[in-house]
């Protein structure tokens, strides 16, 4: 890890480490936001904005923060550039900060951002963890559009508001699939999005943590 | 170097100076932004009482619709129009033990009610009335339900409903927010000819053969408590604790004015 690469720190999460399909982090706002196209994508921009930046002032100030006090600086630091993010939206974006309600507040517990800072932006250049957090915030992006997306098509007939298959309730011949607006649905779409990635990527494929053994012996048990 | 960084000066210095640069930039959002935050907030009730009363088209001029709606306080116990201050707010107000009082019996589920309520009346360009709007609220499954209620200037006839706050389930009570079930509002009576409070919202679809269709409002399926608390509400707000004295001297005009 020690001179890392801008291209791959800022490459690698999108598929290869990517922090939603093989690290497992900040699925909450994941299946939260992504009911529509035009919620997700004002969350992704907002977690883009916050990661970058939190990365790059923790790292900037890294040498000077008291090691037994780093956590709550850098949740200090990420807090604050939440509440500016959730501001900002309130005065310009009324409609998307009222859909996307408490999510915007609580991009603060997305563990990718804390852990952003504490794995990466702790220990390197303010230039390269500006990177890291780009690229990670970029990886969980890639995932919430797949979802979002995907939600929104299914379940409404449209994407970004725009109507493509046109439901039965207005004349059309689609029948929205209601479950696909719910919580779970975007569990199984993160599921199936793991499942292509590693089939195309076989080594991101976990070592089962026991096998079942083969029968040893061929008589019942009892 | 080790010890300087974690030495208790300086773990208090950086606290310190992180917290100072972060709460000027918060506050410094935060007071810059407030203006358009409040103009947003205000642009949004605007576009609710509209929707409510049937007047909004969307791509509308906000501002010059609204020229033409008229913000009025009303006492609730007399029914009479009373004059506030510009800045009054009835859900402030509600809180404030001297200038609300608490309900009971309490069917809506809101607890204390100001003394003072808001009105919005809607005049045409030729300067007739054309709605009256009551700012309505009450509980529903989950949460408190905020909208709006509007009447034609008999105050009786209901010309629409909308809510523009709630946390009820997507796809079962947040169906309130169904336009083709709003629509069945509308030319519903509240009273029937008795004078009496006849509007309900009913568990399931009006039978065919009601007699009494023009107060009956189908309950939204899936969402029987919902539909529960709507009706509550609305039979609340209308009714003698709410807005009813009012509607009656509204009422007594609209005759009057028919008569000459």
């Amino acid at each position: 890890m020690a001179a890392a690469k801008v291209t791959e720190v800022l490459f690698q999460p999108i598929f290869s480490n990517n922090p939603i399909a093989l690290q497992i982090l900040g699925i909450c706002s994941a299946l939260a936001i992504t009911t529509t196209l035009q919620t997700t994508v004002t969350m992704c921009l907002a977690v883009i904005f916050v990661l970058t930046c939190s990365n790059f002032f923790v790292s900037l100030i890294r040498t000077h923060i008291p090691t037994n006090v780093r956590i709550i600086v850098q949740m200090t630091i990420i807090t604050s550039l939440v509440i500016l993010v959730d501001q900002v939206l309130q005065a310009y974006a009324y409609e998307i900060s009222r859909q996307l309600s408490v999510f915007v507040g609580l991009i603060i517990t997305n563990c990718i951002i804390l852990g952003r800072a504490e794995a990466f932006a702790m220990n390197n250049s303010p230039g390269m963890a500006a990177a890291d957090g780009f690229g990670n915030a970029v990886g969980y992006s890639v995932v919430l559009l797949f979802v979002g997306a995907s939600r929104e098509l299914l379940g409404s007939g449209t994407l970004a508001g725009a109507e493509i298959l046109r439901p039965v309730a207005e004349g059309g011949w689609y029948a929205p699939n209601g479950l696909m607006l719910l919580p779970p649905a975007a569990f199984f779409l993160i599921g199936a999005f793991i499942w292509l990635l590693r089939a195309w990527k076989p080594d991101q494929v976990e070592e089962p943590q026991f096998r079942i053994a083969p029968n040893s012996r061929s008589v019942e048990a009892f | 170097m080790a010890g300087s960084r974690d030495s208790i000066a300086n773990t208090i210095r950086v606290s310190f100076l992180v917290c100072l640069v972060c709460a000027v930039v918060v506050s410094t959002a935060s007071v810059g932004l407030r203006e358009a935050q409040h103009d947003n907030r205000m642009q949004y009730r605007q576009v609710n009482i509209l929707r409510a009363a049937g007047l909004y088209e969307p791509g509308m001029d906000l501002r010059e619709a609204f020229q033409r709606i008229e913000r009025r306080f009303v006492e609730f116990d007399t029914g009479r129009y009373v004059d506030m201050p510009e800045d009054y707010d009835p859900m402030r107000a509600a809180r404030d033990p001297a200038r609300s009082r608490p309900v009971a019996p309490d069917p809506a589920g809101i607890r204390r009610q100001p003394h003072v309520g808001e009105v919005y009346l809607a005049w045409s360009e030729a300067g007739e009335l054309e709605r009256i709007i009551l700012p309505v609220h009450g509980y529903g499954l989950w949460s408190t339900l905020y909208g709006f209620l509007a009447l034609q200037p008999d105050a009786d006839t209901v010309a629409g409903i909308g809510f523009f706050e709630h946390g009820e389930t997507p796809g079962l009570g947040g169906e309130i927010d169904n336009p083709r079930w709003q629509a069945i509002w509308d030319g519903k009576r509240l009273l029937d000819d008795d004078g009496d409070l006849a509007i309900r919202v009913i568990k399931g679809a009006v039978p065919d053969g009601a007699t009494n269709r023009e107060h009956l409002i189908d309950g939204l399926s899936g969402a029987t408590i919902t539909t529960e608390g709507v009706n509550r509400l609305v039979r609340f707000w209308v009714g003698d604790q709410g807005y009813g004295p009012y509607l009656e001297h509204r009422r007594d005009a609209y005759r009057d004015n028919e008569a000459t």
